[in-house]
C-alpha cells in the first residue's frame, strides 16, 4: 500500500498515511485529486478505480470515506477488508466509533494504524493482539498519569 | 476496554479542538490557530521548565495544527526531548510528531536516532515497537545508514518477542525498499525464511510480505521459502472456519496471510518437487471448490475475504500458466462473478479475465462469455466498469469474433465517456486491422472511427489505413470510392478530409469513370472543405491537388487556377506559400513525362509495427497489449490470418506483436505517409520512404565494428596442385533436377550424409567450414558392376555468384570401377553473401550412354557463420540496432516434424548460430547470434525462433546486417522445422 487517507464528505482530511516519500506539495495534490475523485462517484458504484498508475480502494462509512492507494498486482478485496478491519479497531477501542472520536482522538488513530499496518503491509490481523498493545499503553499512561480528566471526557463527547 | 482509554487526558487538547471546529469562517480558524502557536511558542521558550505532560500537550496541538495544513516550523526540539521521556504517552507522541513531520535538518537526526538507539537496546518491546514503527514510518536514508545493520538481527534473535518481530520485518521491508544498498544480506536471511514455519501468525504474516520482497532481487537464496510457503498455506486452506481463532476473519481462516502467500508464490516458476507441486495444485483446487460451497455468512466481509483469496489464487494459476484443467476453471468462476449482483466482483472478473483470454489454455473458454461482456459495456453504470469490459473485449478478440466486437465498440465509442475515447479508438484500430479478413471492411472501420470520435483519431490511426490502402492494390478503388462518398456528408471531420484528399491524390482515377465522380466532381468536393481547414491539412491538399494535374489533366486549367490566386501565392503561411509557388512552376514547366515521374504513385510503405500499436502501449505501458503481446496465441492469429500481409511480395508478416522481447518498446515512428508540414514538399518529390533505408551509416559497421578481420592465411596456399576446374558454363549443363531443392535442404544443418543416390551412383557429402572457408569431400559410388567412363564432376557458379563464392575442384580419375567409390576434394572461399548455391554437374557414360546429372551443391551461406556468444543484454542492443524494416525477416510456418526442443536446439546449433540461454523471457523461445564470414564483409545475425506447441507452428524472425541475407536465411531456415 502507498498511503491511506480518510476524509469527510465534506472533503476535510481526518487521517494521512504515506507509506511512500513524497514532498508535503505532492501529498497536498494528491489528497485534493483524489478527493475529489471519490467524493464525485456515485454510491452503488464499483470500489475501486484506476488512478494514475495506482488502484484507488475506497469505501464509506457514514460520513467518513477510506481511502487507499495499492500498486497494480495488489489485492484489491483484500484491501477492502485491510479497511474493514481497521474500522473495526476504531470501533472495538472508541466504542461506536464516529467522525468525532478520530478527530479528537487523531492520535490514537494513528497509533492504531501503526500496530495494524507498518510500512503500507499487513502487520497484525488479529484484533486481539493489537488491541492489546494499545491497550498496554493506555495502562502505562494509568498508571503514570493524574487520573482527574478521565471522566470528563464523556461530557465533551456531548458537547463535540 | 476501559473507559479511561478513550480520551485520557489532554484536556487542553480537547478544547483547542474544539474551538477549531466552532470557528464560523476560514479567517476565524486562522486567528484562532495564530493564537495557539504564539501560546505555544511562548510556553517553549518560557524560563519555566514544562513538565513531561505539558510538552505533551503542546507537540500534540502542534500536530493538530500540522494536519490541518498549516505550516509548523518549530516544537522539533521538544518533540525530541518527548523521546526519551520514560512515560510511554509521551515518548508516543514524540514519535509521531517525528513520524508525520519528518525533517531532514542533520543535527535532529542525530538526537533522533539516538533516542531510537537507546529504545532498540532498552529491552522493553513496547519502546522497540515504537522505535520501529519510527523508522518505518520515516523510512529516510540516514535512518536506513544507522539502522539497517541492526534489525537483522533483532529480527531473528531467539529473544525477540513476536511484536517486536513482526515489527522489525516490516520496519526492514521500508528500509529496503528505500535503499536496498543498505540492507546487507547474510546468513541472517535463512533463518528470516523459517519465519514462514513460526507459530505466532502474526509473525508469518509480517515475515512474508518482507521475504516476497527481498526474493525478487535474490531468488535463488530464498527459493526455499516455496514449499514452507506451500504447507503454510495447506495448513490455512484446509483448516475449519475456526481453527484459526482471531486470525479468522468472517469465518474464512487468515485470509491476509492466505493473500500473501500466494503473492510470494507468484515470484517462482511453479514448484520443481513434485510433492509439493501436487500439494499446492491441491490447494488452488480446494479453493476453487470452496467458492462454489454455499457462504457460511451473509456478510459482505464474508465473501469479500474468500474471494480475495479465490481472486489471488486465480492469479497465481494464470502466473503457472501451465494447469490448463485450473484455467478452465478458473475461468468458469470468473464466469460466474461477470453476472453477480456486486459491482465490485463484476469488474475484478473483467479485470482478471483479461489476463486468462492471453492464456492458450483460456483464450476458448474466456470467449464464451462475450455476450454478457458485451453487455456489461452497454449497462453497466459505472464507467470503470464498463472500462473494463472494453480492455476484456479487446483481450478476447481474435479472427472468428473480431466483427463483432469491432462493431460494439464502434457503437460503444458513440456514448463513450470522453476521457477514454482515445484509447478506445486506437484498440478498435489495432483489431480492424489485425483481423481484417477484407480490407473493404477495414477501410469502413476507420472511416466510421473518424465520422464517430474524429477529434479523438490520432495522426497514427489515420496515417496507418494509408499505408495499407497504399499496400494493397485490392483495395484501393473501394477506399476512393468510400471516402468520396464520406466527403460528401456536409459536416465531416477534418481527419475525413486529410484521408480523403491522400487517397483521392492516390487513386482517384480508379473512380474518375463514373461520371458521378468525374475528376472536376472529386476536385471541387475537396476544394469545398479547404477553406475550413487548418494549414497542416490544407498543405496536403494542395499536395492532392498536384497529384489531380498529373492524374487528370482536364482539371489542369481549374487547378492552376487555384494556385495562382493571391490567398495561395501570397499566403500569410510560408509553408502553404512555398507549396502553390513550387506546384503551379511545376505544372507549367515540366513536361507530362516529368509530372508523371515525379507525381508518381507512391511506393508501397515498407512494414514494421504499426504505429498504432506503439501508441497504445505508450498510452497504457506495457501489458496494455497483453493480448496481442502473447506470443503462442499469436503465432496462431497471424496465420489464419495470413492474408493480412499487406504485400504479397513481402516476406515479413506485419505484425502488430513483434515486441515480444520488448524491443521496440520506443520504435521509430513508422513513416508516415505524409509526414506532416514542411515535409510534405520534399515527400512528393522524393523517391518514397524505401529510399530511407540507404541513408545513416551502414548497419553492417555499426554492427561488426568491433569484430576481428577475417585471418588473412588462405588454406588454399597449402594445396599442392589446385587445378581450377573447367567451368563449363550454365548453358552447358542441364536444369539441376527436380529433387535439387529437397536435397540441399537436407544439409542447411548438417555438413555431412548421402547428397543423391540413385540406381547407379551414390554421391555422398562430407564438409568442414572455418570462418569464410571450407573444404567438401565428395564421394561418387559407382554403385553398379560396370565402370563408369568419362566420370567429370564439375562445379558451375550461375549468375554473379563467381563473384561470391570461389571453389576450387581437383580433378578426379575419368573412370570409376564398378563398385567403386572415388573422392573429390573442393576447396570454398566466401567471397562475399550469396543467395543461390553452386550447382553440381556430374557426367559419365555408363553401358554406352551419356548420363548426366544436375544437383545443387550443398554450400549455403549459413555455413560462413561463426557462432557468437553474448550477453542478454548485448543481444537486445544489437537487436535494436538492426531495426530497419529491410534488416528484418520473419516467417510463421507450421511443424512439418514433431516439435522437440531437442532435434531443434541440435538443428539450430547446425545451422551455425550460437544459442543463447537466459535472453528471451519465454524458455521456449531459441535466441541465436553468429557471424557470417565472407572476405569482403561480416554480416551479424541475430534470429529468434518461437515454437508453438499448441498450434504446431513455429515463428522465425531473423536480423542482419544486410537485408537480402535476413530474408535468405529465413528461408533456409524456415524449412528445417
Amino acid at each position: 500500500m502507498q498511503f491511506m487517507l480518510l476524509f469527510s464528505r465534506q472533503g476535510k482530511l481526518r487521517l494521512q498515511k504515506w507509506y511512500v516519500p513524497l514532498s508535503d506539495k505532492e501529498k497536498k495534490k494528491i489528497t485534493r485529486e483524489l478527493v475529489q475523485t471519490v467524493l464525485a462517484r456515485k454510491p452503488k458504484m464499483c470500489s475501486f478505480l484506476e488512478w494514475r498508475d495506482l488502484k484507488i480502494v475506497y469505501k464509506r462509512y457514514a460520513s467518513l470515506y477510506f481511502c487507499c492507494a495499492i500498486e497494480d498486482q495488489d489485492n484489491e478485496l483484500i484491501t477492502l477488508e485491510i479497511i474493514h478491519r481497521y474500522v473495526e479497531l476504531l470501533d472495538k477501542y472508541f466504542g461506536s466509533v464516529c467522525e468525532l472520536d478520530i478527530i479528537f482522538n487523531f492520535e490514537k488513530a494513528y497509533f492504531i494504524l501503526d500496530e495494524f499496518l507498518l510500512g503500507g503491509e499487513v502487520q497484525e490481523t488479529s484484533k486481539k493482539n493489537v488491541l492489546k498493545a494499545i491497550e498496554q499503553a493506555d495502562l502505562l499512561q494509568e498508571k503514570t498519569e493524574n487520573m482527574f480528566h478521565s471522566k470528563s471526557i464523556i461530557g465533551y463527547k456531548k458537547a463535540y | 476496554m476501559p473507559a479511561v482509554s478513550k480520551g485520557d487526558g489532554m484536556r487542553g487538547l480537547a478544547v483547542f479542538i474544539s474551538d477549531i471546529r466552532n470557528c464560523k469562517s476560514k479567517e476565524a480558524e486562522i486567528k484562532r490557530i495564530n493564537k495557539e502557536l504564539a501560546n505555544i511558542r511562548s510556553k517553549f521558550k518560557g524560563d519555566k521548565a514544562l513538565d513531561g505532560y505539558s510538552k505533551k500537550k503542546y507537540v500534540c496541538k502542534l500536530l493538530f495544527i500540522f494536519l490541518l495544513g498549516h505550516d509548523i516550523d518549530f516544537g522539533h526540539m521538544e518533540a525530541v526531548n518527548l523521546l526519551s521521556s520514560n512515560k510511554y504517552t509521551e515518548k508516543q507522541i514524540g514519535y509521531l510528531f517525528i513520524s508525520v513531520l519528518v525533517n531532514s535538518n542533520s543535527e535532529l537526526i542525530r538526537l533522533i536516532n539516538n533516542a531510537i538507539k537507546n529504545d532498540l537496546a532498552s529491552r522493553n518491546p513496547t519502546f522497540m515497537c515504537l522505535a520501529l514503527h519510527c523508522i518505518a514510518n520515516v523510512g529516510s536514508r540516514e535512518m536506513g545508514e544507522a539502522f539497517a545493520a541492526d534489525i537483522p538481527r533483532i529480527l531473528v534473535a531467539g529473544d525477540s518477542m513476536d511484536s517486536v518481530k513482526q515489527s522489525a520485518a516490516l520496519c526492514l521491508l521500508r528500509l529496503y525498499k528505500a535503499s536496498p544498498d543498505l540492507v546487507p544480506m547474510g546468513e541472517w536471511t535463512a533463518r528470516v525464511v523459517h519465519l514462514l514455519n513460526d507459530q505466532h501468525m502474526g509473525v508469518v504474516t509480517a515475515a512474508v510480505s518482507l521475504i516476497t520482497c527481498l526474493c525478487k532481487k535474490n531468488p535463488d537464496d530464498f527459493k526455499t521459502c516455496i514449499s514452507l510457503a506451500v504447507s503454510r498455506l495447506s495448513r490455512i486452506v484446509s483448516s475449519a472456519s475456526t481453527d484459526l481463532q482471531d486470525y479468522t476473519y468472517y469465518f474464512v481462516p487468515a485470509p491476509w496471510l492466505s493473500v500473501k502467500l500466494l503473492r510470494l508464490l507468484q515470484s517462482y516458476p511453479p514448484p520443481e518437487d513434485a510433492a509439493v507441486r501436487g500439494r499446492l495444485v491441491e490447494c488452488l483446487e480446494t479453493v476453487l471448490n470452496k467458492a462454489q460451497e454455499p457462504p457460511k455468512s451473509k456478510k459482505v466481509q464474508h465473501s469479500n475475504a474468500k474471494n480475495a483469496i479465490l481472486f489471488e489464487t486465480i492469479s497465481l494459476i494464470i502466473h503457472y500458466d501451465s494447469e490448463p484443467n485450473l484455467l478452465v476453471r478458473a475461468c468458469n468462476q470468473l464466469g460466474q462473478f461477470l453476472q453477480h449482483r456486486e459491482t465490485n466482483l463484476r469488474y475484478l472478473a473483467l479485470e482478471s479475465m483479461c489476463t486468462l483470454a492471453s492464456s492458450e489454455f483460456s483464450h476458448e473458454a474466456v470467449k464464451t462469455h462475450i455476450e454478457t461482456v458485451i453487455n456489461a459495456l452497454k449497462t453497466e453504470r459505472d464507467v470503470s466498469v464498463r472500462q473494463r469490459a472494453a480492455d476484456l473485449l479487446y483481450a478476447m478478440c481474435d479472427r472468428s469474433n473480431a466483427k463483432q466486437i469491432v462493431s460494439e465498440m464502434l457503437r460503444y465509442l458513440e456514448t463513450a465517456d470522453y476521457a477514454i475515447r482515445e484509447e478506445i479508438v486506437l484498440k478498435v484500430a489495432i483489431l480492424a486491422e489485425k483481423y481484417a479478413v477484407d480490407y473493404s471492411w477495414y477501410v469502413d472501420t476507420i472511416l466510421n472511427l473518424i465520422r464517430i470520435a474524429g477529434d479523438y483519431v490520432s495522426e497514427e490511426v489515420w496515417y496507418r489505413v494509408l499505408q495499407i490502402v497504399t499496400n494493397r492494390d485490392d483495395v484501393q478503388g473501394y477506399a476512393a470510392k468510400t471516402v468520396f462518398e464520406a466527403l460528401q456528408a456536409p459536416a465531416c471531420h477534418e481527419n475525413m478530409v486529410k484521408v480523403g484528399g491522400y487517397i483521392l491524390g492516390e487513386f482517384g482515377n480508379l473512380i474518375a469513370g463514373d461520371p458521378r465522380s468525374s475528376p472536376p466532381v472529386q476536385f471541387s468536393l475537396l476544394h469545398s472543405k479547404f477553406h475550413l481547414c487548418s494549414v497542416a491539412t490544407r498543405a496536403l491538399l494542395l499536395s492532392t491537388y498536384i497529384k489531380f494535374i498529373n492524374l487528370f489533366p482536364e482539371t489542369k486549367a481549374t487547378i492552376q487556377g487555384v494556385l495562382r490566386a493571391g490567398s495561395q501565392l501570397r499566403n500569410a503561411d510560408v509553408e502553404l506559400q512555398q507549396r502553390a509557388v513550387e506546384y503551379l512552376t511545376l505544372s507549367s514547366v515540366a513536361s507530362t513525362d516529368v509530372l508523371a515521374t515525379v507525381l508518381e504513385e507512391m511506393p508501397p510503405f515498407p512494414e514494421r509495427e504499426s504505429s498504432i500499436l506503439a501508441k497504445l502501449k505508450r498510452k497504457k505501458g506495457p501489458g496494455a497489449a497483453s493480448a496481442l503481446d502473447d506470443s503462442r496465441r499469436d503465432t496462431s492469429n497471424n496465420d489464419i490470418n495470413g492474408g493480412v500481409e499487406p504485400t504479397p511480395s513481402t516476406v515479413s508478416t506485419p505484425s502488430p506483436s513483434a515486441d515480444l522481447l520488448g524491443l521496440r518498446a520506443a520504435p521509430p515512428p513508422a513513416a508516415p505517409p505524409v509526414p506532416v508540414g514542411g515535409n510534405l514538399l520534399v515527400d512528393v518529390f522524393s523517391d518514397g520512404p524505401n529510399a530511407q533505408p540507404s541513408l545513416g551509416p551502414t548497419p553492417e559497421e555499426a554492427f561488426l565494428s568491433e569484430l576481428e578481420p577475417p585471418a588473412p592465411e588462405s588454406p588454399m596456399a597449402l594445396l599442392a596442385d589446385p587445378a581450377p576446374a573447367a567451368d563449363p558454363g550454365p548453358e552447358d549443363i542441364g536444369p539441376p533436377i527436380p529433387e535439387a531443392d529437397e536435397l540441399l535442404n537436407k544439409f542447411v544443418c548438417k555438413n555431412s550424409g548421402v547428397l543423391f543416390e540413385n540406381q547407379l551412383l551414390q554421391i555422398g557429402v562430407k564438409s568442414e567450414f572455418r570462418q569464410n572457408l571450407g573444404r567438401m569431400y565428395l564421394f561418387y559410388g559407382n554403385k553398379t558392376s560396370v565402370q563408369f567412363q568419362s566420370f567429370s564432376p564439375t562445379v558451375v557458379h550461375p549468375g554473379d555468384l563467381q563473384t561470391q563464392l570461389a571453389v576450387q575442384t581437383k580433378r578426379v580419375a575419368a573412370q570409376v570401377d564398378g563398385g567403386a567409390q572415388v573422392q573429390q576434394v573442393l576447396n570454398i572461399e566466401c567471397l562475399r553473401d550469396f543467395l543461390t548455391p553452386p550447382l553440381l554437374s556430374v557426367r559419365f557414360r555408363y553401358g554406352g550412354t551419356a548420363q548426366s546429372l544436375t544437383l545443387k551443391l550443398p554450400v549455403t551461406i549459413n555455413k560462413f557463420f561463426q557462432p557468437t556468444e553474448m550477453a542478454a543484454q548485448d543481444f537486445f542492443q544489437r537487436w535494436k540496432q538492426l531495426s530497419l524494416p529491410l534488416q528484418e525477416a520473419q516467417k510463421i510456418f507450421k511443424a512439418n516434424h514433431p516439435m522437440d526442443a531437442e532435434v531443434t536446439k541440435a538443428k539450430l546449433l547446425g545451422f551455425g548460430s550460437a544459442l543463447l540461454d537466459n535472453v528471451d523471457p519465454n524458455p521456449e523461445n531459441f535466441v541465436g547470434a553468429g557471424i557470417i564470414q565472407t572476405k569482403a564483409l561480416q554480416v551479424g545475425c541475430l534470429l529468434r525462433l518461437e515454437p508453438n506447441a499448441q498450434a504446431q507452428m513455429y515463428r522465425l524472425t531473423l536480423r542482419t546486417s544486410k537485408e537480402p541475407v535476413s530474408r535468405h536465411l529465413c528461408e533456409l531456415l524456415a524449412q528445417q522445422f
